[in-house]
């Protein structure tokens, strides 16, 4: 038997922190499996976590340093950084750069980051695309606690008797937590779900009420609730009176969302549903109310984290079993990034910038007379400041913010002017790195080696398992050595990730004495070998809980000056920008089931490209009646900033008034699909976290001359049309298209596109602009091309399908122009289960023959949604329709 | 005493009318019948194969002289009607009888139309109609080499492909550049080329024939250009004419054809005409299919039932060529206002077409594949509304059905 190498990690995923088990032959073949140690997953993994091993491959991998596109030794490379950084600095003052991080870097990597700019630069311009994911949160919790302390452990999800999610796609975006929750309600049938979100997302599947509030009202709709409970002798008298303060204020503020019947009208719930979601909250002890990007990307995300708050305390449902206000993030560090003090509002360690007992501690253990005294730019202000020439130059690293930031065409035009822009990636081509001067290597997951902090306070390691490639090099050694060549040797002259762990873990106890939160001091002095053998832990781990810390508070005691924690008066605002005549449709953003981010690492599995393969505008059936829109069609979608143009998807989740796109798609992947270039940058003015779930915005149809799509086994140049989508597929590439432009020649403008050896098989309906070709060369499949007026088009599904046979049946042939097979053969439509390629049709099959159909018997039948279950809920959906 | 009923042409036109008034009335007539071969009625169609060696004649006999016999039929073979009386009511044979009728029936069938070329004369030089022309040309195979077929349409083709299998080069002239251009287009005929030359056929395209040269036997094929190529064998194939020598000669009024209406009736009222002599409502007939529809529209009316009506209808050409399908119907060149739905496999030498009308199909070339012809001929012949389906229409029934399927 060959031998295999088992190595324990973590999924780079989404906040949950997923215990992986990647299982290496001596072949060097790769795969996964969930953990079953795991304390966040016990063995489950998602959809993307299950995929990871087909993620892993080198395919448009960036290998070797390069300046100005001219590839470069390191040594050159690291000398110019360093050379460009000093000399700007000295020219201009620490605040002329500006580093911009990122939730995937291992927090010995932040750490690094954060030590360099704040410690010896001597400026706060370090931010994070955290910030456009969780800052609200973390302000909210400073507000009320002190300090960015998450107070809850996913046990508690499965012990509480309410959930109450808000604001929060968990089925999608964690889909391991939603996986958790779904088998404790099986369980414990006490255990209730509202879903608190203006659309139907997958999560309303467990839903036994869902409040779709108007965009927006979450912090009235809170408030409401403050004054119910109040009203219903709700609060835990006790613990209000001895643990907290500002109730009088917070009560004071919540008086406008009294009147109930006003307040459902103000959501646009019912009446009835509001006092029902209510009265639960009221006479349910264990509440768990858990929260994501739905409260915190808003110009008053903090004000809505903290009306939730607001409620915990009220009740005293905090610190104990099965409850508290839990803030889910979006990244597999994010909670690394805010330990190490990776935003630039914060210092290090949980520590202020603004308190000199802190600045003075830090100094000291940094042996710095530099250090940051002010905070620098948040991320928008940032890159406004980069756009102004304030910043010279600014160093990304592991983000993409081209895609990712609120106006992101501003934002590409700004990195364009700047002076010098730094790019540390692991992908070659993307959108970022397109605009940089200086491009650096990075290591990816599985070659890069250190700690990450999940959602729950809990840090596992990332372990590495494959050879580093070409000359990429980790993050952290790539900062240390731009710092060393700075002239600050002694303070960055680390041997690897272990001695990192140990400086931030030692300055996590430095002078602590229990005022910090943060404190993982028990790892001070952690050997090489233990770090190594590092088990997942929550913090604080310090000498009184040398186990870790599975709930905080328990104890009643805040971080805040009198230890009390503190309720906020909150007065509700309304999101910045309105619906207008030109822009009368309110635009939400989030993510897709199977993709992450912007594609970068998903976006090489053929299984999770298939769930939803292009970018897509969400849309009620009454406004895409009004609008003369159809399923399937192209259109564009503009607001005051920009526009993309996207595949329409018509469809019930979605409120009238209301329109979705998926953050994912850039510039390679898609013709115009960079959603953020539609959103105004308001800020929230606590967190600084962008308004990213409400542009108002105008959909149109686009009348494209012709629509197609293109399968072909080898990626293919082509030519510019006005929409492309590139997906990868099992052994080929697939292209949906659309052109402006009328096709003079088709067969010679096929050729064109498809290369013309081989042999051609077509199929033409002129008079309805259809125009099909195959090419093969001998029995193999090599390219397809359907071409139509309209985009009504056959399904890809078959088509891709036979580029995983060496050759075709004679039959198989026959089908190739139609796009499907003919009776007797078996079409599977599109893609359900992606991890055992169970298709809708084959779904919808097996349902058809036994009308009592279950999840179960389909699992049984199909093994469909029995591995990571991300496909579930639509597998429900087909029940319920289909029965 | 039974009336009298004569039919002058053994073929199977005629013998298929013979065969229908059986049906209906066993015992209506004295029948009798004169056949200028010297055989009992066989099936014409079937020569190729026999001339390819496929089949043998006694295999393509439909009826053997035993079945006249059985059924009380005087057969008169290899016996020419030279007269008809009209007002006598009898028919006048080269044997010299003469024979009386009530009823008569002409299936004269048609002549292979020969160009009036200098040399035409000459031995060797034949056309492809009946028996003795194959055993001709299976003779001739024995002892010379080069065949040419003046002519590409499915006879000449199929003459040619029976020579090649004969043994003999062969080489087609044809005046156009589209094979079979009755039945094909453009790409149909191209493929076909390919494919037969890929069997050893020569072709000519774009060929016209000026003169036939020999001393006694012919020797060479001349053409308008001045260029020439050997030929022992000049088989000429460039269509039939309807045989109404003997109709004129009576007085039956005739047209290009015998001219009939929609009973089979002359414009002599004891007198009907089925078959390729015939014209009705302007349009000759060559194809089987029509002709076994006047058979029975005719022994309908011979039989005194008399409430048949022969309507023409589209034909549909489904054959065999040499190995190759094909099925052609309908106006396939279509028009300004028609629109076309092509499927095209080159490598595999699969060809469809079909012209669309006002959401009908209203012409059909299937080539290679010919599987789904009598369904496109269906919804031609029923002018079925084919917008539904258009999508999958040329892939065929079973991609349609499916579809039909999934709308349910």
């Amino acid at each position: 038997m060959a031998e295999v190498q088992i190595t324990k990690t973590t999924c780079p995923y989404c906040g949950v922190g997923c215990g992986v088990l990647v299982n290496k032959t001596a072949e060097g073949v790769v795969s996964v499996q969930g953990d079953h140690d795991h304390p966040a997953n016990y063995g489950r993994l998602c959809s993307k976590g299950a995929a990871l091993a087909e993620t892993i491959d080198l395919d448009g991998r960036l290998l070797q340093p390069s300046i100005d596109s001219v590839p470069v030794s390191w040594d050159e490379a690291l000398d110019k950084v360093s050379s460009r950084l000093s000399h700007i600095v000295d020219q201009y003052g620490p605040d002329a750069v500006a580093f911009y991080v990122s939730g995937q870097l291992l927090t010995e990597d932040y750490y690094v980051a954060n030590k360099l700019m704040k410690g010896f630069i001597g400026g706060a311009n370090i931010d994070t695309n955290s910030r456009l994911c969780m800052s609200s949160a973390v302000a909210g919790y400073k507000r009320a606690f002190g300090s960015d302390a998450v107070p809850c452990n996913y046990e508690d999800l499965e012990q509480a008797d309410l959930i109450v999610l808000v604001g929060s796609n968990l089925a999608w975006c964690h889909p391991v937590l939603f996986q958790r929750i779904s088998k404790a309600k099986e369980q414990r049938l006490e255990l209730t779900v509202v879903v608190i979100d203006p659309r139907k997302t997958a999560s309303c599947d467990i839903a036994d009420l869902h409040l779709a509030i108007e965009p927006g009202c979450d912090a009235m709709l809170f408030n409401g609730l403050l004054h119910y409970l109040h009203q219903q002798g709700g609060f835990d008298a006790d613990f209000v009176a001895n643990h907290t303060d500002g109730m009088t204020a917070a009560l004071a503020a919540a008086q406008s969302a009294s009147d109930l019947a006003v307040l459902a009208a103000y959501c646009g719930v019912d009446l009835q549903d509001l006092t029902q979601f209510f009265a639960s909250y009221a006479t349910t002890e264990k509440v768990v109310t858990l929260y994501s990007q739905g409260v915190n990307q808003s110009s008053s995300g903090t004000d809505k984290s903290n009306s939730i708050i607001n409620c915990h305390l009220a009740t005293g449902r905090i610190g104990k079993l099965g409850m508290g206000p839990f803030s889910i993030t979006g990244q597999p560090n994010a909670m690394g990034g805010r330990e190490v003090g990776g935003l630039s509002n914060q210092l290090a360690a949980h520590m202020e910038l603004d308190n000199e007992q802190h600045h003075d501690l830090v100094s000291r253990f940094w042996q710095t007379d530099n250090l940051a005294l002010t905070a620098g730019a948040k991320a928008v202000d940032m890159f406004q400041d980069v756009a102004s020439g304030k910043i010279k130059a600014i160093w990304i690293m592991a983000t993409n913010p081209v895609v990712s930031m609120p106006d992101a065409n501003k934002v590409k035009k700004a990195l364009e002017q700047c002076e010098l822009v730094i790019v540390s990636d692991c992908e070659a081509n993307t959108d970022t790195t397109a605009c940089a001067d200086i491009l650096l290597p990075a290591l990816a997951w599985g070659e890069k080696s250190g700690t990450v902090t999940n959602s729950e306070r809990r840090i596992s390691r990332q372990r590495e398992f494959l050879a580093r490639p070409g000359q990429a090099k980790a993050d952290w050694w790539i900062m240390s050595e731009v710092a060393k060549r700075m002239g600050f040797e002694s303070a960055f002259d680390y041997q690897n990730s272990a001695d990192i762990f140990r400086e931030h873990a030692a300055l996590s106890g430095f002078e602590n004495k229990g005022q910090r939160d943060f404190d993982i001091s028990a790892f001070s002095e952690i050997t090489d070998n233990d770090y190594q053998q590092f088990n997942p832990v929550q913090w604080p781990v310090n000498q009184q809980a040398m186990g870790g810390t599975k709930r905080l508070f328990t104890d009643k005691q805040f971080f805040t000056k009198n230890g009390r924690a503190q309720l906020i008066a909150i007065v509700p605002r309304k999101p910045v920008n309105k619906v207008s005549k030109q822009y009368p449709l309110l635009l939400n953003t989030g993510r897709v089931r199977d993709q992450w981010h912007t594609m970068t690492r998903t976006a090489r599995s053929s299984k999770l490209n298939s769930h939803t393969a292009e970018p897509i505008v969400e849309i009620h059936q009454v406004d895409a009646a009004a609008l003369g829109i159809e399923q399937g069609m192209l259109a564009i979608v503009a607001s005051d900033r920009g526009e993309v143009l996207v595949r329409v998807q018509i469809n019930e989740s979605q409120q009238q008034g209301n329109v979705f796109i998926p953050i994912h798609w850039n510039q390679q992947f898609a013709s115009n699909g960079r959603v953020d270039v539609l959103i105004d940058a308001h800020v929230d003015p606590i967190s600084g976290q962008p308004e990213f779930k409400h542009t108002p915005v105008s959909v149109t149809p686009y009348r494209a001359v012709w629509h197609g799509f293109i399968l072909s086994r080898r990626p293919l140049k082509l030519s510019d049309h006005a929409y492309w989508v590139t997906v990868k597929g099992q052994q080929f590439w697939r292209y949906e298209l659309a052109g402006d432009r009328v096709i003079d020649d088709i067969e010679s403008w096929t050729k064109l596109q498809l290369g013309d050896d081989g042999d051609w098989l077509a199929f033409e309906d002129q008079a309805l602009g259809r125009y099909r070709a195959v090419k093969l060369l001998g029995d193999r499949l090599e390219s397809v091309l359907f071409i139509a007026a309209d985009h009504d088009l056959p399904s890809r599904t078959w088509l891709s399908q036979l580029f995983a046979n060496d050759s075709i049946t004679d039959e198989q042939r026959a089908g190739l122009l139609a796009g499907r097979p003919g009776a007797g053969l078996p079409d599977l439509g599109t893609l359900i289960c992606a991890c055992f390629g169970v298709g809708e049709n084959t779904i919808i099959d097996v349902i058809n023959n036994d009308k009592s159909s279950t999840v179960e018997k389909i699992g049984q039948c199909l093994k469909a949604g029995t591995n990571c279950g991300s496909c579930i809920p639509e597998l429900k959906t087909l029940l319920a329709n289909n029965t | 005493m039974k009336e009298k009923l004569v039919l002058i042409g053994n073929g199977m036109a005629g013998m298929r009318t013979i065969e229908e008034l059986l049906k209906l009335a066993p015992d209506k007539y004295d029948i009798t019948v004169f056949g200028a071969e010297p055989h009992g009625n066989y099936n014409r169609i079937m020569l190729s194969p026999v001339l390819a060696g496929d089949k043998t004649i006694d295999e393509i006999i439909t009826h053997d002289v035993q079945w006249y016999q059985d059924h009380n039929i005087d057969l008169h073979t290899d016996t020419t009607v030279t007269a008809i009386d009209r007002v006598k009511r009898e028919v006048i044979a080269d044997d010299g009888s003469a024979v009386s009728y009530d009823r008569l029936i002409l299936a004269t069938g048609s002549n292979p139309f020969m160009l009036p070329l200098p040399g035409s004369e000459l031995e060797g030089v034949i056309s492809f109609r009946d028996i003795n022309d194959v055993n001709t040309m299976i003779e001739t195979a024995k002892t010379h080499n080069n065949a040419v077929v003046i002519g590409g349409g499915l006879l000449g083709l199929e003459a040619a492909n029976g020579l090649m299998q004969q043994g003999m080069g062969v080489t087609v002239v044809h005046r156009s550049d589209t094979l079979m251009n009755q039945q094909l287009d453009h790409v149909a005929a191209g493929l076909m080329r390919v494919e037969l030359e890929a069997k050893g056929l020569k072709f000519l395209m774009n060929h016209a024939t000026q003169a036939l040269m020999g001393s006694d036997r012919v020797e060479k094929v001349q053409f308008d250009d001045g260029t020439d190529i050997a030929a022992d064998l000049v088989v000429m194939a460039i269509g039939v004419r309807p045989n109404t020598a003997l109709a004129k000669k009576a007085g039956v009024l005739c047209d290009r054809g015998i001219l009939v209406n929609d009973t089979l009736q002359t414009y002599t009222p004891n007198i009907y005409a089925v078959g390729e002599c015939v014209q009705h409502r302007e349009q000759t007939f060559g194809l089987v299919a029509p002709l076994f529809e006047q058979a029975k529209v005719c022994a309908n009316h011979l039989a005194n039932i008399g409430i048949a009506v022969y309507m023409t209808t589209a034909t549909a050409t489904q054959l065999k060529v040499t190995g190759i399908d094909l099925f052609s119907a309908g106006d396939f060149r279509g028009d300004g206002q028609s629109q076309s739905i092509i499927y095209k496999d080159p490598q595999r030498f699969i060809y469809k077409k079909l012209v669309i009308k006002n959401n009908t199909i209203i012409g059909i070339v299937l080539y290679g594949d010919t599987h789904d012809g009598q369904w496109y001929f269906s919804m031609l012949n029923e002018q079925q509304d084919i917008s539904a389906l258009r999508s999958t229409l040329v892939f065929g029934q079973q991609y349609c059905e499916h579809l039909e399927k999934v709308a349910v």
